[in-house]
Parts: C-alpha cells; sequence; structure tokens
C-alpha cells in the first residue's frame, strides 16, 4: 500500500471509531518503517479534525466523538514506543489534571472531559472520583500541570474545589497553573467566588476552554 | 384557599397501556439477568454485609453485589403495596393506595430567581422556608421535596436546616432528597421522631419520606445506601430514583435504559426489604436521554415523557409507590419551552396513575427556581386533574331535557342546568382570555400574573405554626453534629 493511502486509511479508522483498526494500521506503520510523528500528524489526526469539523455542524453527535478519541488514543498506545525509541515525542498542547473532588463519586461528566480534552491533544491524568485535596496539589506539582479540572455535582461536595484553590495558592502553585471547575451546580458566580479561571457545562466546551486558558 | 384541602387526580377515566404484560415481563427477566450476571456496585458495608447474609455473591474489593433473581423477587413480594404518607396536619395525609396522583415540587436547585428584584441568586435557606410556606398554601403541592439548597448553612448538617425550614413553614409532608450519609439521616429520623411525638407514632405516622439517588450506570452511592437502611429502620418510607440517561449512563434504546435504571431501582429496593422485611418502599424513576451534541442532562424530551409513562408500569408490576420526576424543566425561564415540556410530561406521568409527581417550580434542569414557574405548573396540573376527569356519561350528563328545551337557535345560558354545572368548567387563572386590545396596552402575562400571585401568598399566608420547644429541640439536634469551622 502507498504510504498516502496508508494515511488515508488511518484518517478513516478514526472517523469511524474503530480502536481496533487505528491500532492495527499503526503497527503497519511502524513495520513499513514510517516515521511515527508523521503517522500521527498526517494519518489520524486528519480523521480527528474530520470529526470535529462534522461535530460542529451537527452533522456527527458525542458518541461518534467519543469513540473517535477512543480510536486516536488507542494508535497512539501503539505508536508511542516507537517515538520513544527515535527519542522524539509528540508535542501536546498542555497537561491537565483532572478529578472528581472529596466525597464526589460522580464520574461520568468528569470522564468525558478527560476524552475531549486528550481527543483535543491534551495531555490528560484522571485522577478519578473522590479525590483529597492535597493528593490534587501533589499531581499538579509532580507532573508539573498546566491545568487542574475539577468537577462535582452536589453542592456539599462543590466547596472542595474552592479547598483546592486555596491549597494551591498555599503552596505556592496556583501561579502556574489554570483551574477549570465543572460540575452541575457550578455557575459563572461560583467561578469568581473561588476564584477559578473558568467553567463550563458541557465536555466540547470545556476542551474549548482549555485551549482558551492556554492560549493555543 | 384552605390548607387542609389538597388536590389530587383520582379515580380516572383515561388509562394509557404503553407497555403490554409480554413486555413488562420482558424488562423484568432482562433486569433480574443483569443484576445476577453482572451485578450492581454497592459501596456500603452494611449494605454488603445484609447481601452476603442472605446468600447474594459478594466482592468486597468492587463492591459489586450478584443475586439469584428469585432473592430480588421474594424480596420486593414483602414490600407492602399501600400505605400513607402522613403529614404535621392528618388532613394532608397522602394515601399512596394506587388511585391518587398526588404533586411535590422540584429540588434541589442551587439559584432562585428573587421573588422581589427578578435577579438569579444562589439560594438560601430563607428561600427554603419561603418556597414551603407557599407550597403549604397552594391545594395543588401536597408534598415538599427540599426545593433549593440552603447554602448559607454548612455542609454537614445542611439538609437538615433544609427540613427545619420546611416544618416550620409547612404542615404538609416532607419527602427529603437531600440527606445522603448516616449521620445526617439518623438525627433526621430524630427531628421527624421529635414532631410526631415518639419513634413509635413516627413509625405509625411517617411524616418524613426519604428519596435517594441510584449511581448509573448500576451503582448505588455508599452514604445513600446507610441513610435509606437508617430511615427503613426507623419505619419511614424510602425510595430510590434512578436517572439513568439513554447515550451516557444507559444504552441509546429506551427499552435498554429501562432495564439499568430498573436494576439499580429493585436490587436498591430489595435491599431494604432483606434487611426490614415489609417496610414502606417507593420507586423513583427520572429517566432520560442525554443531549446527543453535548451529553448533557436535558430536563426534558420525548423520551422522558415515555419513560414517565412506562415506570409506572414497572412500579405496579412491582406493585409498589411510585415517584416520578415529571416537569423540571429544561428552559432558562418561563417559556413555551417549559410550557411544552412540564405539560407533556406531567400528562404521560398521570395517565398511568404515578402515585407522587415531583417537578414543580425549577428551570434549567433543576437548578433554578422560579415561584411564577412553580405556580404555573400547578396550573398544569389542574388542567391535567380536569382532562384525567374524562367524560361521564349518564342522564343528567346527556341533558335532554335542556336541549329539548332550549331547542334550535336558543341558549344554553339561563338554563338551571347550566348554572348547576357550569363549575365543572375550568377557569384558568394563567391563561390569557383577555380581548386583544387589553393584552396590547398591558403587555403582561401568566408569568406576571403568577409572580403576583405567589408574592400575595408570601405576605399573607400564615402557616400552622411549629410549637417552638419542638424548633428549640430541632435546632439541638441539629448542633449536636459537629462541623468544620
Amino acid at each position: 500500500m502507498r504510504t498516502e493511502d496508508l494515511f488515508k486509511e488511518m484518517a478513516q479508522s478514526i472517523t469511524d471509531g474503530e480502536s481496533e483498526k487505528a491500532a492495527d494500521l499503526a503497527r503497519q506503520a511502524i513495520a513499513l518503517g514510517i516515521d511515527p510523528l508523521e503517522a500521527i500528524n498526517k494519518g489520524f489526526v486528519s480523521g480527528v479534525n474530520f470529526v470535529g469539523d462534522q461535530f460542529s455542524c451537527g452533522l456527527m453527535y458525542l458518541p461518534e466523538l467519543v469513540m473517535a478519541g477512543e480510536a486516536m488514543k488507542a494508535a497512539v498506545a501503539v505508536l508511542e514506543p516507537e517515538l520513544a525509541k527515535r527519542g522524539t515525542e509528540r508535542k501536546m498542547l498542555g497537561k491537565v489534571v483532572l478529578c472528581t473532588v472529596e466525597g464526589d463519586i460522580h464520574e461520568i461528566g468528569k470522564t468525558l472531559v478527560g476524552t475531549m480534552l486528550s481527543a483535543t491533544g491534551f495531555q490528560v491524568i484522571d485522577m478519578g472520583v473522590d479525590v483529597p485535596v492535597m493528593k490534587v496539589v501533589e499531581k499538579a506539582r509532580d507532573v508539573n500541570a498546566d491545568i487542574v479540572a475539577m468537577s462535582a455535582l452536589l453542592t456539599t461536595t462543590m466547596v472542595h474545589q474552592r479547598d483546592v484553590i486555596e491549597a494551591l495558592e498555599d503552596t505556592g502553585l496556583r501561579s502556574r497553573v489554570k483551574v477549570m471547575v465543572g460540575g452541575a451546580p457550578v455557575t459563572q458566580e461560583w467561578v469568581k467566588q473561588i476564584g477559578a479561571d473558568g467553567y463550563s457545562e458541557d465536555a466540547i466546551g470545556a476542551a474549548r476552554l482549555a485551549r482558551q486558558l492556554l492560549g493555543v | 384557599m384552605t390548607a387542609g384541602k389538597i388536590k389530587s387526580i383520582t379515580n380516572p377515566k383515561l388509562s394509557l397501556e404503553i407497555l403490554s404484560k409480554e413486555e413488562i415481563l420482558r424488562l423484568h427477566t432482562a433486569t433480574l439477568d443483569v443484576i445476577e450476571n453482572t451485578g450492581i456496585r454497592f459501596p456500603s458495608k452494611w449494605a454488603l454485609d445484609i447481601w452476603e447474609a442472605h446468600g447474594a455473591q459478594v466482592d468486597r474489593n468492587t463492591s459489586i453485589v450478584k443475586v439469584p433473581g428469585q432473592i430480588i423477587e421474594d424480596a420486593l413480594k414483602l414490600a407492602p403495596p399501600k400505605y400513607n404518607l402522613a403529614a404535621r396536619n392528618p388532613e394532608q395525609d397522602l394515601p399512596l393506595d394506587g388511585n391518587h396522583v398526588f404533586l411535590g415540587t422540584d429540588g434541589c436547585g442551587i439559584e432562585v430567581l428573587d421573588i422581589n428584584t427578578g435577579k438569579r441568586r444562589t439560594s438560601v435557606w430563607q428561600d427554603v422556608a419561603d418556597i414551603a410556606r407557599l407550597a403549604d398554601a397552594t391545594e395543588e403541592i401536597a408534598f415538599h421535596w427540599v426545593a433549593v439548597s440552603a447554602q448559607d448553612f454548612p455542609a454537614e448538617t445542611r439538609g437538615l436546616h433544609e427540613l427545619r425550614a420546611i416544618w416550620q413553614n409547612s404542615t404538609k409532608h416532607a419527602q427529603t432528597e437531600s440527606i445522603y450519609n448516616e449521620v445526617e439521616a439518623r438525627a433526621a429520623v430524630e427531628m421527624a421522631a421529635a414532631i410526631a411525638g415518639s419513634r413509635q407514632t413516627l413509625r405509625q405516622r411517617p411524616i418524613l419520606s426519604i428519596m435517594q439517588c441510584t449511581a448509573p450506570p448500576l451503582g448505588q452511592d455508599g452514604g445513600s445506601l446507610d441513610a435509606a437502611l437508617i430511615g427503613a429502620e426507623a419505619g419511614l418510607p424510602v425510595g430510590f430514583m434512578t436517572m439513568a440517561a439513554c447515550l451516557t449512563t444507559g444504552p441509546a434504546t429506551l427499552a435498554g435504559n429501562l432495564v439499568v435504571g430498573n436494576a439499580e431501582v429493585i436490587s436498591a429496593t430489595a435491599l431494604i426489604q432483606l434487611a426490614f422485611p415489609g417496610a414502606p418502599v417507593f420507586y423513583a424513576a427520572a429517566q432520560t436521554a442525554s443531549d446527543l451534541r453535548t451529553g448533557a442532562y436535558t430536563g426534558g424530551g420525548p423520551e422522558d415523557f415515555i419513560f414517565g409513562a412506562a415506570q409506572n408500569k414497572l412500579s405496579d408490576f412491582y406493585d409498589i409507590p411510585l415517584s416520578m420526576g415529571s416537569f423540571a424543566t429544561g428552559a432558562k425561564e418561563p417559556n413555551w419551552h417549559a410550557g411544552v415540556e412540564n405539560s407533556l410530561s406531567t400528562v404521560l406521568a398521570s395517565l398511568v396513575m404515578s402515585d407522587m409527581l415531583l417537578g414543580a417550580g425549577l428551570l434549567h434542569g433543576s437548578r433554578i427556581w422560579s415561584y411564577a414557574q412553580m405556580l404555573m405548573d400547578c396550573e398544569i396540573f389542574s388542567i391535567i386533574h380536569k382532562v384525567m376527569q374524562g367524560i361521564v356519561v349518564d342522564d343528567e350528563t346527556l341533558a335532554l331535557d335542556v336541549i329539548h328545551n332550549v331547542g334550535p337557535g336558543g341558549n344554553f345560558l339561563s338554563q338551571k342546568h347550566t348554572l348547576k354545572h357550569m363549575r365543572e368548567i375550568f377557569v384558568p387563572q394563567f391563561m390569557d382570555r383577555r380581548p386583544y386590545n387589553v393584552w396590547e396596552e398591558k403587555h403582561d402575562d401568566g408569568r406576571d400574573w403568577a409572580l403576583e400571585k405567589a408574592r400575595k401568598i408570601l405576605q399573607t399566608h400564615q402557616p400552622e405554626p411549629l410549637d417552638p420547644a419542638i424548633s428549640t429541640e430541632l435546632k439541638r439536634i441539629i448542633n449536636s453534629i459537629p462541623v468544620k469551622k
């Protein structure tokens, strides 16, 4: 197969949300000695862009976006060891530490935000749910995060979003990270009150916000 | 407007068969398949101990429980099919007997459209109190949910202060959806017992019921389970609500989503029966479809309306009452969107005689309280109440004598038969039936009138007060719980 055709198939596997196909094509690229960065940027990423455009026009829906994101992840996972071997790495838009706050087990919105962020090109460190305040702060420091993103569904747990911001301040990290918050009870007023940098009511908006906050 | 009177839909002439017996049985069998083979997560030590003692397969690491269908079926048979939700004023007791549909407020919002300024702001304790007092005055609202969050009180005791606000401002039944842990649940029971007189009278006359949310897909919340068990132990009616949503927390198909939701609700309900056989329980649901573009909660849509009709068929199959999410529009303000959603969701849930309807008053997917919306929702309920009476056909209503009397070309305005029956005809409060020019001059509408009515009620309505000694006792109970500064 010509490299051009392989790139087209790669893009198509993302558009179709076929994770196994995408991983398979990534393996073929390695076997053919194709530069993994090229495989990503000229192959798979075109699929992501296509899905993004179709979504913006209202022709594709969220499940298609999620499946494209997962197919992309599968392809990159195959290519990563090869990238490392060659001493190159994929340029990411930024590092995001993501969690649902302490005392709160609501997962789905947070996970969806993670999927959208990684599909957009962010490196996402998803800490899961019910994450203690200091664990979030330590992780942000350890990985040198650009963004801390926190979800909460309850007014009683939402207060921990403020606790994390205060702890970031106490540890001198606040000026180095942007803070995004989300969840049903979160409003613009809350963002202002706790000194966060922004919020979104849905996952796609969250990915847009992350780009805005970092100017990428 | 007397506080004792409560309007309910009863003896309906309309009905709806949305699922056949065979279809309900298939949903049930599929549900048992899920509970037995894939399992449900119960992250509570207490719950896992109960399951283990009754022969379920329990994984202590994942908290996932797999239960043979027979255990679930046998446990559900222990649940009482009928019981009363008691009120501080016994005239306001609500029989959950399958022949009544009662309306409650929505919950738990986080903001309020201020009744005086119209501005959106964070909800506080006084809002809970005001809404309860307004609900106390309306004949349509039969019971309370905690309508909005008392965010000026600490998280640890907020749910208890909210209950105090309701009890100090209304004699009607309170169903809390905002108590999610053992400590608060124990205190809530103690508060309810203080009002009822004793733990024993509370058991006979439960003035409080407890609604907990499941954690879809196929999970429960640990604190909620413990709180429900505490409630059931005290004889308070408890219910589990699923909000499993097509696309995100449930399959895209309606039947599949019903299976997910049903598995959550009946597994939790069976747990309560295993722990406290014969405890009053109810089924609760507000299933929906996530928005195809954003995945977000919508607050309404044709799928929600269908679920509203289907869910009572399921709870009837298990022979327990249902608390059904209706109203609770996704609209941002009281408008066309709100009118369509709240009417359709409520007509479908009423056609199948859902015992309790939730959702009056909140906008934007149960986030923003509107006093105008609340009273307009009451009017929607009244319209459906009228519709559900259908057409009575007998000698009196056929009115043959009167028709012969008036004959061709006359009119019926001055007939005694007309005088006798005219008050059966519905008179709206918030529909604009004025001449065009009157409207053109003022440009006001139902929203303005509803708000005006709410203001007037809040200025004048004094609920039957709670004994000051009991109020003091409620505060003492709440203050015994330590809170972080």
